[in-house]
């Protein structure tokens, strides 16, 4: 499915500039977001090796392992595959809050430790596991408990009242990740 | 005090997971070093997803392709109650996340931030995240290639939490 929509996007993208003269955006496009990835990736590099190493400090002292204790119920509802203890459990926890306290790049770091973690268990080489596309489903469903960069654009924007997004803000997060708990969990068991 | 707390949450992590591991008689700068080295070879493996996944994004906005789709749509939109000017943002949202900000911008700046598209798109916004993006990078990771039912369920409820944020939007304004 991704296959087709970088086709797509590509195609319809390429056609679309052509027909109304817009290819300079494009080629501009095409050269300058290449070295964007490199330049994402080097940036990545500092931020992800900062956030593995202080949390391998927490995985040896046993804080990792504490505070997944803490939280070992909801993992075990959402995961019930992932056997009770093994690291899987504590990376996704980690990349949960790291994501609710909206720590972008440090919950990438995680979420990527986590992915590794759950391959360990994946009996079928290259292919999804439910507990990897759960993990994604709830990421991708939004986690961030205060929209930090939003509120500072309300802000800078003169609002009688920046911050007063923060309670819809998280109401909506929490169903649109209760629903998408629910359409995950309907959608386990299909093979395509 | 959002700033504060929004500029001290990092340092006070870093504080306490290291406090709490020298308490413990952990070696933690052996500890960082070994965590760290893993920065390296988890950034590079995903440069390449990274790469292809920016430059389709980059290609399909360049083109304001997403523009005529949006106009296409407009009816439909329209008839399902979905304010005008938070559309192109619905359609750049789980594509772009720096897009997505943009248009946010854009909306805020048109009408107020007060205003009831700035409203909802202020929340849309913060209760979204990308999609395409995030399966490309950690199924990538991985080498990950049949993704089975990952993208249908994240765009559904993508769809469902649109109309969700939307409710919510119109009860707190």
């Amino acid at each position: 499915m991704l296959n087709t929509i970088w086709f797509l996007m590509i195609f319809v993208g390429i056609v679309y500039g052509i027909i109304t003269g817009n290819i300079e955006v494009i080629n501009d496009a095409i050269l300058g977001e290449a070295g964007e990835g490199v330049t994402l990736t080097i940036s990545l590099i500092g931020i992800m090796s900062l956030w593995l190493g202080i949390m391998n400090i927490a995985e040896e002292s046993g804080l990792m392992n504490s505070i997944s204790q803490v939280f070992r119920p909801v993992v075990r509802i959402l995961f019930p595959k992932i056997p009770r203890g093994h690291p899987a459990e504590r990376w996704i926890l980690m990349n949960f809050i790291a994501n609710m306290l909206g720590m972008g790049n440090g919950a990438t770091a995680f979420g990527l430790k986590a992915m590794k973690e759950l391959d360990s268990l994946n009996p079928h080489r290259g292919r999804a596991t439910n507990s990897m596309a759960m993990f994604l489903i709830i990421n991708m469903s939004a986690l961030q408990l205060i929209p930090l960069t939003i509120i500072k654009l309300r802000y800078d924007y003169g609002s009688s009242n920046p911050t007063a997004i923060v309670g819809p803000t998280i109401l909506a997060t929490t169903l649109s990740t209760i629903v998408a708990i629910i359409v995950g969990k309907l959608f386990e068991g299909g093979r395509s | 005090m959002i700033d504060i707390v929004s500029k001290g949450i990092v340092p006070i992590i870093i504080l306490t997971i290291i406090g709490h591991g020298y308490v413990k008689g952990v070696d933690i700068y052996s500890a960082f070093i070994k965590g760290a080295g893993e920065g390296l070879k988890t950034a590079i493996r995903i440069m390449p997803y990274l790469i292809a996944i920016l430059i389709a994004i980059g290609i399909f906005r360049g083109s304001s392709a997403l523009e005529m789709f949006t106009d296409l749509l407009r009816p439909i939109t329209n008839l399902l109650g979905i304010p005008e000017e938070i559309v192109p943002l619905i359609m750049i949202r789980p594509i772009s996340g720096s897009g997505g900000l943009g248009i946010v911008r854009d909306i805020i700046g048109n009408y107020g931030p007060d205003s009831f598209p700035g409203w909802v798109a202020a929340i849309m916004m913060g209760s979204s995240e990308t999609i395409f993006y995030t399966i490309a990078l950690y199924f990538g990771s991985i080498g990950i290639k049949d993704h089975r039912h990952t993208l249908k369920a994240a765009l559904i409820s993508y769809a469902i939490s649109i109309f969700i944020t939307i409710f919510i939007s119109g009860l707190y304004y």
